[in-house]
């Protein structure tokens, strides 16, 4: 028998040479990859659309003079603290959950429990900060379609703009508000649900079963696409 | 079977991707771009340090929005350690977004107009 192969009957073992996925990731995590992208054009039209509305606007309700409360504690001249929490507890709970990926790598179940919960417990904190922030906008007369009386409209403007151009651009902000930051919200509604099934199903050795904590992968890609998502979101309603 | 002992390899570089004391790093990188932009919003645009205005300031929380969003996707979600294959698949058609960032802020000047 001869050693030697001709070259046409060399395997090549190139990536893209067939007979394995090209990308060397499990089909459900691409497809997640491709769901977030899909997810990545949803919210980037409506921080776009966003971005249009007020760019062409004649004035716009300045974020230092709306969110500059912590509610239940500071009513007023603390600016951006409240939302600095809440961009504090979304990062930390995306640590949490890349700990829960790397200790489902070594396969500590008990490791993936506790960093999972840990991640539960910071998804359920930003959606209490949350429910306060809209709560207290809601308070304020802020709500689809509704904005505070002309009166406490005036303190939330630079300058002194027409009270027409109050009307109109302080209902532009408070829909695109709450419509952004409550698709946002939902989602990290979903992952929190998602989040616990997952606990559930590391608890009840699912994973170690199936030799893998790849969902516990997938689900924290999701989480970290949240995250990414309230980084723009923070960025273009409470810094720009 | 030749391509067996690649494919070992590229799982120790996987684990090697993410461990404890990077996913660490990664957060304190986070936390400090975090919190210049607080600086920046707090402190440097109030006093107007530098001739800090908006003008100056929301590009720069443009990039370090960017800067964040390179980490968070690179690292926490692992994509940087994944095949170029991967890479591009993800972040080719996000460029496409770049495309109705120019087209509706070209449309936004428009409504100026409009209204004048």
């Amino acid at each position: 028998m001869s050693t030697a192969v001709s070259q046409i009957d060399e395997v090549k073992t190139t990536p893209w040479a067939g007979g394995s996925s090209p990308f060397s990731v499990e089909y459900g995590k691409i497809m997640m990859w491709f769901f977030l992208l899909s997810d990545a054009f949803t919210f980037s039209s409506l921080l776009i659309a966003y971005g249009a509305l007020r760019f062409s606007s004649a004035a716009w309700p300045a974020p230092d003079l709306i969110f500059q409360s912590v509610p239940g504690l500071i009513e007023h001249g603390a600016p951006l603290v409240f939302v600095g929490l809440m961009t504090f507890i979304l990062i930390m709970s995306s640590v949490t959950m890349v700990l829960a990926v790397e200790a489902g790598h070594r396969g500590a179940k008990k490791e993936v429990v506790w960093w999972m919960i840990g991640t539960i417990i910071g998804g359920f904190m930003f959606l209490g900060c949350q429910a306060l922030e809209w709560s207290h906008l809601h308070s304020e007369g802020f709500w689809w379609g509704s904005i505070p009386k002309m009166e406490e409209l005036k303190a939330l403007f630079h300058g002194h703009p027409s009270e027409q151009t109050m009307t109109t651009y302080g209902h532009q902000f408070a829909n695109l508000f709450f419509t952004i930051t409550g698709f946002h919200g939902f989602h990290v509604f979903s992952g929190v649900v998602i989040n616990i099934i997952i606990t559930i199903n590391v608890l009840a050795g699912t994973y170690e079963r199936r030799g893998s904590y790849l969902m516990v992968e997938k689900i924290g890609l999701y989480w970290h696409f949240v995250d990414l998502v309230w980084v723009f979101v923070f960025t273009f309603f409470y810094l720009v | 079977m030749s391509s067996h002992p690649a494919h070992t390899e590229d799982h120790a570089e996987e684990h090697e991707g993410m461990t404890k004391k990077r996913i660490w790093n990664v957060f304190y990188i986070l936390l400090a771009i975090t919190a210049v932009e607080f600086f920046i919003a707090l402190y440097l645009v109030p006093h107007k340090t530098f001739g800090m205005d908006y003008h100056v300031a929301n590009p720069i929380y443009i990039v370090l929005t960017l800067l964040k969003a390179f980490f968070i996707v690179g690292y926490f979600m692992h994509l940087k350690f994944e095949k170029a294959g991967l890479i591009f698949a993800i972040i080719v058609p996000v460029l496409f977004i770049i495309g109705l960032i120019l087209v509706l802020t070209n449309e936004s000047h428009h409504w100026i107009d409009l209204r004048l």
